[in-house]
């Protein structure tokens, strides 16, 4: 009621620091907080980007439905994975994450893109930048940051740490350059030979994308046709090398030659989500490889030990965190097509607020692994065996 | 320009450290102001506290304050004052031998060699413009440009190769690897394109290339990033292998790798980097280099012999600190050389003292220490041994990342402490 006399008297005095436009929709935005969820709309259509092709005549739509339900979905999943991040970046600096620690922020949108694009049966592999992924794959925030942590409630049970961890159909988190990339193709492989009609995303970097085993990949998997989906993510940046220093050409959606390609803004959700259903529709029809470039960046540096601005202005950043932040978009885009409001976006983040709390709680309290588990899982189905420790008189129990 | 580093005028001209010159004049003056007579004026200021309310904030720091921190510093005592000569003499601060860290050594050794050589250039990853990405190339990009200094895209095969090539045609490259576990994307080229060519073309074809890099665990780098690296190189005829512990043997290691017309590897570490050791003139001068194939006793002793290299060096040394103080003393030698391995210097060594024990932070199977076993086997040192050789090494596992699964996958000092017991049958 006083926020409503409130509204009335400010357009009464001709909005004193408003213009009218904002005047009418944030009185739509109180009108709303009052409404009950029946009068949001249910869903809406938007334009996104057109990719740009290669060897492709037809590409993806350039519309995108949303549904409300969906986009608060996708709304609540980069929020968290980006208060992840940015909590795993306050513990890195208080010394509780120790290590590499390579950060996701301003990337999120290609992670649940590609999530919204492929079905939960499909396979995944990236390289170390893989907490967002090792989130949207179904790991819990909790064993992300308890990994990150090294404690035995880590997803990887804290021997892994930020580059190795695991989930079913998510095969890491690689600290190896460009390794992921054939063992992308040779997990399309298993699909294509079992004919259950999954395909694999595989994804690498643009630093990544001048290694040789990748061009390997591409030939391979082009020849056998296998279910692959390429997906390199281009965020300018090969640790502190620019593109335009590391490779002769930086159309990467191009770099795969004889296998088709797509440019996509990476900073849309939306985009990404059509682009991917897209790549997979390609691949499941048995047409072969497909190899999408998703233009991103990030806000953080390479890795934690990297500030990030030795290479690159602080300008920079800023203006792509005020222009093309994928979370504020998908959040703009919602609010201005009445799908959400905007207390409702802010409970959320509340809501996120206190998950991530309580995960990062967890991921200090939790006890370290226990020394007796030091030599377990060398193998696999193995019985127990003895191994060799520190001096001839240490022998330590290794159970698989 | 010139980047002269103050240690080094410092210790060219043997001056101390203002601060460390204003500490002992401080510490003269209260040990004069203490053996007055009772009564004297200063001794009465020296605790005396001012009358009125104090100010808000921080109380002013006092002459005590100061000289407290200043007797901790140096480790005397009041009561020690009375004794003129012996506080002067503690008192005393000495131009310190020149502090170099590990990276710094590095760092001017890789300068001076391209400053005498042209030939010489460095490519890797970020070694350019980012500096290093463990900052051992810092200074260089800006002091000789793009041509001698080459940022590479991550293509370790390719770069490796590409370096290979342009030994064979007479330059003298340095190959950073970021860490020698991205060697293995390039292995081949460093054995078959490298270490063999000299061999399979009866001497015609040389390649001086010097691969570096930092080798061996880290801290919390997990699995694929901490691997030992020394036996796998070392196995390999016609391949140079060095392992530097301190800064001088970084300095000069890393010189005669240059300097040699064949293939080297520099195995570095990243957790010595920013250790700093006492490097002597000589050490500083731009013509020091190390041979290579020959091992340095760090330590004497007559008890044990302890054979290691790189970081586990330092921790033999500090066992043997422990070990001391209970009558046992160790001779630890430092390696510095992988391949050709110093046999002799060892065998000398345990003639004299009939116990061996060897330490590295890589895998038992197959490792330095397993090759050092069964050389004095083969050698006349073998009759000299009163117990079988003991290798302390890293546990048999892929290295995990909690930190306290970590700490117990690398031999800690109690680990050389407890082997040198055994072995002494103590």
């Amino acid at each position: 009621m006083q926020n409503m006399l409130t509204f009335i008297s400010n357009v009464l005095r001709g909005g004193a620091s408003k213009n009218g436009a904002q005047t009418v929709s944030e009185g739509a935005r109180l009108v709303g907080s009052t409404r009950s969820f029946a009068d949001f709309s249910p869903q809406a259509s938007f334009d996104i980007k057109k990719c740009e092709l290669h060897r492709l005549d037809q590409g993806p739509p350039t519309q995108a439905l949303l549904t409300r339900e969906q986009g608060l979905k996708y709304y609540r999943t980069m929020q968290t994975m980006r208060r992840m991040e940015l909590k795993a970046d306050q513990l890195y600096k208080q010394k509780i994450i120790r290590g590499f620690c390579h950060l996701y922020d301003g990337q999120e949108a290609c992670a649940v893109g590609i999530e919204a694009g492929i079905n939960p049966s499909d396979h995944l592999i990236t390289a170390y930048r893989a907490h967002g992924y090792t989130y949207t794959r179904g790991v819990s925030v909790k064993e992300i940051l308890a990994e990150l942590t090294g404690r035995r409630g880590g997803v990887a049970k804290g021997k892994g740490g930020s580059m190795h961890m695991y989930a079913k159909h998510f095969y890491g988190g690689n600290g190896i350059v460009g390794a992921q990339v054939p063992l992308g193709a040779g997990l399309a492989l298993a699909c294509q030979y079992k004919g259950n009609n999954e395909v694999c995303v595989t994804l690498y970097g643009d630093g990544a994308a001048n290694q040789g085993q990748i061009f390997e990949s591409f030939n391979m998997a082009a020849l056998w046709k296998l279910p692959c989906i390429f997906i390199c993510e281009n965020n300018k940046y090969g640790m502190g090398t620019s593109v335009e220093r590391a490779s002769a050409s930086t159309d990467y959606f191009k770099r795969g030659d004889f296998i088709p390609g797509l440019k996509v803004d990476g900073m849309d959700v939306l985009t990404v989500r059509e682009a991917t259903k897209f790549a997979a529709d390609y691949c499941r029809s048995g047409k072969g490889p497909i190899l999408m470039e998703l233009e991103t960046y990030r806000y953080h540096g390479h890795s934690m030990s990297d500030p990030g601005v030795s290479y690159r202005t602080r300008e920079e950043i800023q203006e792509v965190r005020s222009k093309s932040d994928p979370i504020s978009m998908l959040k703009d885009r919602m609010i201005s097509n009445n799908m959400a409001s905007l207390e409702e976006i802010k409970e959320i983040d509340v809501e996120i607020r206190k998950e991530i709390e309580e995960a990062a709680q967890f991921a200090t309290s939790d006890p370290e692994p226990p020394l007796e588990e030091l030599c377990n899982h060398i193998f696999y189905n193995e019985p127990p065996m003895e191994v060799r420790g520190t001096n001839p008189w240490s022998k330590l129990k290794s159970i698989s | 320009m010139d980047k002269i580093r103050n240690e080094q005028i410092r210790g060219t001209v043997k001056v101390e450290q203002f601060g460390d010159k204003a500490r002992e004049a401080r510490l003269r003056w209260f040990g004069r102001v203490l053996r007055r007579n009772r009564g004297y004026i200063g001794q009465r200021m020296l605790e005396m506290e001012l009358p009125g309310r104090r100010r808000r904030g921080r109380p002013q720091r006092r002459f005590m304050d100061v000289v407290k921190v200043d007797m901790e510093m140096v480790g005397v005592k009041v009561e020690e004052a009375v004794d003129r000569a012996r506080w002067r003499q503690m008192i005393h601060c000495d131009f310190q031998l020149l502090q170099v860290t590990v990276r710094d050594a590095l760092n001017q050794a890789m300068d001076e060699e391209l400053e005498r050589d042209e030939r010489v250039f460095l490519l890797g990853e970020e070694v350019a413009q980012y500096d290093g990405a463990y900052k051992v190339s810092r200074g260089l990009w800006k002091k000789y440009g793009d041509k001698r200094i080459i940022d590479t895209p991550i293509s370790e095969m390719g770069f490796a190769g590409i370096a290979v090539g342009a030994a064979m045609a007479g330059l003298r490259p340095i190959c950073e690897f970021m860490t020698f576990n991205f060697s293995m994307q390039a292995i081949d080229q460093v054995i078959n394109s490298a270490a063999k060519t000299c061999y399979m073309s009866a001497g015609l074809q040389a390649v001086p290339i010097v691969f570096r890099g930092p080798n061996g665990a880290s801290a919390g780098v997990a699995a694929q990033h901490s691997q030992c690296f020394a036996a796998w190189y070392g196995h390999c005829p016609g391949l140079k292998v060095v392992s530097p512990w301190n800064s001088e043997d970084a300095r000069g290691l890393l010189k005669s790798a240059i300097r040699d017309d064949n293939p080297v590897v520099v195995l570095e570490n990243e957790l010595m980097y920013g250790v700093a050791f006492e490097v002597s003139e000589q050490g500083l001068s731009k013509d020091f280099t190390i041979p290579i194939g020959k091992a340095k006793v760090e330590r004497p002793g007559n008890h044990v012999t302890l054979v290691s290299h790189s970081r586990m060096v330092g921790h033999c040394l500090d066992a043997a600190a422990v070990l001391a103080k209970e009558g046992i003393e160790c001779e630890v030698i430092n390696l510095r050389t992988i391949r050709p391995l110093d046999v002799e210097t060892i065998e000398a060594s345990v003639v004299k003292t009939n116990h061996l024990i060897t330490v590295e932070g890589g895998w038992p199977q197959f490792g330095v220490g397993a090759e050092i076993c069964a050389r004095i086997m083969e050698g006349p040192a073998f009759n000299y041994l009163d117990a079988p050789v003991i290798r302390v090494t890293g546990v048999d596992i892929p290295m995990p990342y909690a930190k306290i699964l970590e700490d117990n996958s690398t031999p800690q000092i109690k680990d050389i402490i407890f082997s040198v017991k055994k072995t002494l049958n103590m």
